[in-house]
């Protein structure tokens, strides 16, 4: 257990920034998908300028990561239709509830027992994606 | 310091500090992917009986779960103690805020919506929307391999054409839905 408590001081970190940011607010998910402001876009831009500049680092410098294994970034399975139908599909979420993933937990450490429904489906959407996936295209 | 980190976080930083989350975790040797917690969520529960999707030992992904919980207090704490009383408020574009209006929306009040997330949340509708909302979510993450983290975050930063078709697949979801679903839902 106490091997676990790194990765919870992370998630922890990562909650304030969502929050703070105010990345896990439905209201800012409204202004940029109706562009209305520069904010999540640059919060985007900036997070993934800096892990390709991270990405870059590890692979020019071949880096090992704190056990002292070398870092290795698994690559996506080749194709397109589950990652443009699946991100369809997740967008339609995205834009509905204002929240993804992540910020469905920091809202509900928020305080925002309207979150529960919400990761209830999550939990819903994900069994139905396992119980159909073999019919699905990918 | 206290007085810039109880304001809004403003996006350079809150950028630079997403970034710094995706190099910690990449150099605790795990790839940063939140969505994957519904996956282990419904193994725990026993999905592995129903689909063999779900048939793989959740063990290996405590530390995500981890980092779920620890995002959970994440949540509560910036809430409670880097905020104003009653939460941030985001103050966004007034003109997305007049077009909000119109859907029935009125001036941000609080960091959520209270038409949606505010005490009356499960009653009439709002109950169904959301659960639907998440139900997108979790199926459309778990079938495109990703959520904003795993693909927009970590796979955009490694250069890879699977997550920039997922991220623009978000997009279009996005766009869609805010601008074709909101107005017939709501208009």
């Amino acid at each position: 257990m106490l091997r676990l408590i790194p990765y919870v001081l992370a998630g922890t970190f990562f909650g304030v920034i969502m929050y703070k940011s105010e990345a896990a607010s439905w209201y800012r998910i409204q202004e940029m998908f109706r562009f209305g402001s520069f904010h999540m876009y640059g919060i985007i831009m900036v997070a993934v300028a800096m892990g390709a500049l991270g990405y870059l680092l590890i692979n020019k410098f071949k880096l090992k990561d704190l056990k002292g294994q070398p870092i290795v970034i698994p690559d996506k399975a080749p194709g397109w239709k589950r990652y443009l139908l699946g991100g369809l599909i997740f967008g339609l979420g995205w834009a509905l509830t204002g929240a993804c993933p992540g910020p469905v937990f920091v809202n509900l450490g928020a305080g925002f027992l309207a979150m529960l429904p919400v990761a209830l489906g999550g939990l819903l959407g994900t069994f139905l994606y396992g119980l159909i996936k073999d019919k699905m295209p990918h | 310091m206290i007085e810039f980190l109880t304001q809004p976080w403003p996006w350079w930083f809150s950028g630079a500090m997403i970034g710094l989350t995706l190099w910690l975790m990449w150099f605790a040797g795990k790839t940063f992917g939140f969505s994957g917690n519904f996956r282990t969520m419904c193994t725990m529960c026993g999905a592995g009986k129903a689909a063999n999707f779900f048939a793989f030992d959740w063990k290996t992904q405590k530390w995500n779960l981890a980092f779920l919980v620890g995002a959970t207090v994440g949540g509560y704490l910036a809430a409670h103690f880097l905020s104003p009383e009653g939460g941030q408020i985001p103050a966004i574009d007034a003109g997305v805020q007049g077009q909000l209006q119109a859907l029935g929306f009125a001036t941000p009040a609080a960091y959520q919506p209270l038409e949606w997330y505010g005490e009356d949340w499960f009653l009439g509708g709002t109950l169904w929307l959301l659960l639907f909302g998440g139900l997108l979510i979790g199926f459309g993450s778990r079938y495109s391999g990703g959520c904003t983290s795993g693909h927009a975050i970590t796979g955009l930063s490694s250069f890879q054409l699977p997550s920039l078709i997922a991220v623009i697949g978000f997009f279009a979801g996005g766009l869609f839905m805010t601008h074709v679903i909101y107005p017939w839902l709501l208009g």
